[in-house]
């Protein structure tokens, strides 16, 4: 008995290993499979167009800086303007975006009033409406009113942001109880300097968060841009990027054209590499009610 | 919650809402009623002459439903390459979130380096799409690295020309949507499980259940709501997807437009003719997909209250 019982969990330890090993295999694989592209793009981006056309290698080529430079100062795709431009732009967003999502989570959690179940419901009813079904009337009103390439149009829409708008209640509801919001409140005072000064800082992680993610959605949106802005010194960067796409694509320096992509998404990347941990946090706080 | 003091602070919850709500019907739901409303009129630019607005009822819609001679208007066609396109990402994009996730979470396997593994899978997630696609185009061009190694390991003789095929386009854009989607899913369906009353496992593990019972009576019942609303979110997210294929085929849906999806075909009526009436009516279309499928969303996150 004791032989078999010792001989049964022998067994188990080694299934367990068996399946460990599996595990880890496919944790392994998934793993190359996602940064096997950008692998790719960082070897090619530092590769003559020369080298480029010999063949494929997994080594760098050592022409990092000259695509730098030639990707830098092209004519026809002004990458810094592009930068500048979508920095802007997102930057502006995120900062619209979680401050007045705050605000209005605030609104309907610290008071009481009539219509407050009917303002939640009906913001959690527009959530998941994508915004790209209200574009046709948008893109017309800009075309109607000369409202086309400016960046307030893309800015100030962030105003009215349900899922942002979503997290921060629901943060709310977790770490800003009732008791903190009277003892914070003093009678009659301004209920929006007691906003500003007391319930904002106590929001930082929250706030944090959503001011990444909304930097990040507003960087690489590409869809209502691209009907927006035509012209050539108000493009993002996405817009550069399709451009690149449809442009006559032999006669490209290959080298230049990795570039550009690296460019694009390596502001996103350098910040993500830093704030990993707190960003895969956030995935989850708002999202899902628990 | 309720305190009866002497000042009354409702006036506050209107002011701070107020901005959210000014903001919603500039951009968003004034822009709405227009698009509805234009979807009734035949409104557009041919060239240099504006034609219309003229009511024509419900003329669009038919018009979209009625495929024409050239095959480029069949909003059919589209919604069953957005679908298709969907279902060949998620459907992989779920499988492995949820396996994953049961992997990180179990104690038993005790998996190391969890945050390198969730930090790597996530990341293409806040990669710009449109990035992600032009670079997977260079990486699968007849000039480019893939066909580079597939000539030169001899697998054939001639480089894989993968635009000029249904399969393989389609088969890329999953790809990708899959690489952008299932670290996001596997974290959340992560939480999900951690929410999930430790206590049922161990009085599950004492009555000697085996795992994968454990999972089958235990883990997915209890994770059903959750699973059901990152199916419908995501199927919500699929019937937008624009980036990937758009930039990846130069927004023609190549070979045969059969991998056009339902908003880059508005995108081709709102980019250069300005067609209003036939992107309101498309627009309309995809509003009430997603107002059915929301109406699930709303039902599996109030269920559990």
């Amino acid at each position: 008995m004791d032989y078999n019982n010792s001989a049964d969990s022998r067994k188990a330890k080694a299934q367990l290993t068996a399946l460990r090993v599996l595990v880890y295999a496919i944790l392994i694989f998934l793993s190359i499979l996602c940064l096997f592209s950008f692998y790719m793009l960082i070897i090619n981006a530092s590769r003559s167009n020369g080298q480029l056309q010999a063949g494929f290698t997994l080594i760098p080529g050592g022409h990092m800086m000259d695509n730098l430079k030639n990707a830098w100062t092209d004519a026809s795709i002004n990458i810094p303007r592009g930068l500048l431009n979508s920095f802007m732009i997102a930057a502006l967003t995120a900062v619209l975006t979680t401050y007045f999502s705050a605000l209005t989570a605030y609104g309907i959690h610290a008071y009481d009033f009539k219509l407050k179940n009917i303002a939640f419901t009906f913001i959690m009813a527009i959530m998941v409406i994508p915004s790209q079904v209200s574009a046709a009337g948008f893109v017309q009103i800009c075309y109607k009113y000369n409202l086309t390439n400016n960046f307030l149009m893309l800015i100030l829409p962030g105003i009215a942001a349900p899922v942002v708008f979503f997290y921060m209640k629901q943060y709310m509801e977790s770490t800003l109880p009732m008791e903190i919001v009277e003892a914070a409140r003093v009678d009659g005072s301004n209920e929006f300097r007691t906003f500003n000064t007391i319930i904002l800082p106590m929001m930082k992680p929250a706030i944090a968060v959503q001011l990444i993610f909304s930097f990040v959605q507003s960087w690489n949106n590409y869809f209502l841009p691209s009907l927006l802005l035509t012209k050539a010194e108000m493009k993002t960067v996405p817009i550069m990027i399709a451009q690149l796409r449809s442009a006559d694509y032999s006669k490209f320096d290959m080298g230049k054209v990795y570039m550009f992509i690296l460019l694009a998404i390596l502001p996103v990347l350098v910040v993500y590499i830093f704030l990993s941990r707190s960003i895969i946090k956030g995935v989850t706080a708002g999202s899902v009610k628990g | 919650m309720k305190k009866s003091k002497g000042i009354s602070y409702a006036k506050w919850g209107y002011i701070f809402i107020t901005p959210f709500f000014i903001a919603y019907v500039i951009f968003t739901l004034y822009p709405q009623i227009l698009t509805i409303y234009n979807s009734f009129f035949e409104n557009y630019r041919e060239g240099l002459k504006q034609v219309g607005p003229n009511f024509v009822g419900f003329g669009n819609y038919v018009k979209l439903f009625t495929p024409d001679k050239t095959g480029t208007i069949n909003i059919l066609k589209y919604t069953g390459n957005t679908l298709a396109l969907w279902i060949g990402g998620a459907i992989p994009q779920i499988v492995i979130a949820l396996l994953l996730a049961i992997f990180f979470t179990s104690y038993r396997l005790n998996i190391k380096g969890q945050q390198f593994f969730k930090t790597v899978i996530y990341m293409p997630n806040l990669i710009m799409a449109s990035a992600f696609s032009m670079l997977f185009f260079t990486l699968f061009s007849n000039v480019g690295p893939v066909n580079q190694l597939i000539t030169a390991a001899g697998w054939s003789e001639v480089p894989i020309d993968f635009f000029a095929y249904k399969g393989t386009v389609r088969g890329l854009i999953c790809l990708m949507n899959f690489l952008m989607w299932f670290g996001n899913t596997t974290i959340l369906l992560m939480a999900g499980i951690m929410g999930i009353d430790q206590s049922l496992f161990e009085a599950a593990n004492l009555d000697g259940a085996s795992s994968v019972q454990t999972f089958f009576r235990v883990t997915l019942p209890l994770l059903m709501p959750i699973l059901v609303y990152t199916v419908i979110t995501a199927m919500i997210g699929g019937l937008q997807m624009f980036d990937v294929p758009q930039v990846l085929t130069n927004g023609k849906g190549m070979p045969d437009r059969t991998s056009m999806t339902l908003i880059m075909y508005l995108n081709n009526y709102l980019g250069g003719s300005k067609n209003y009436g036939m992107s309101g009516a498309i627009s309309v279309i995809i509003f009430i997909i997603t107002g059915i499928l929301s109406m699930f969303v709303y039902r599996s996150l109030t269920k559990k209250d």
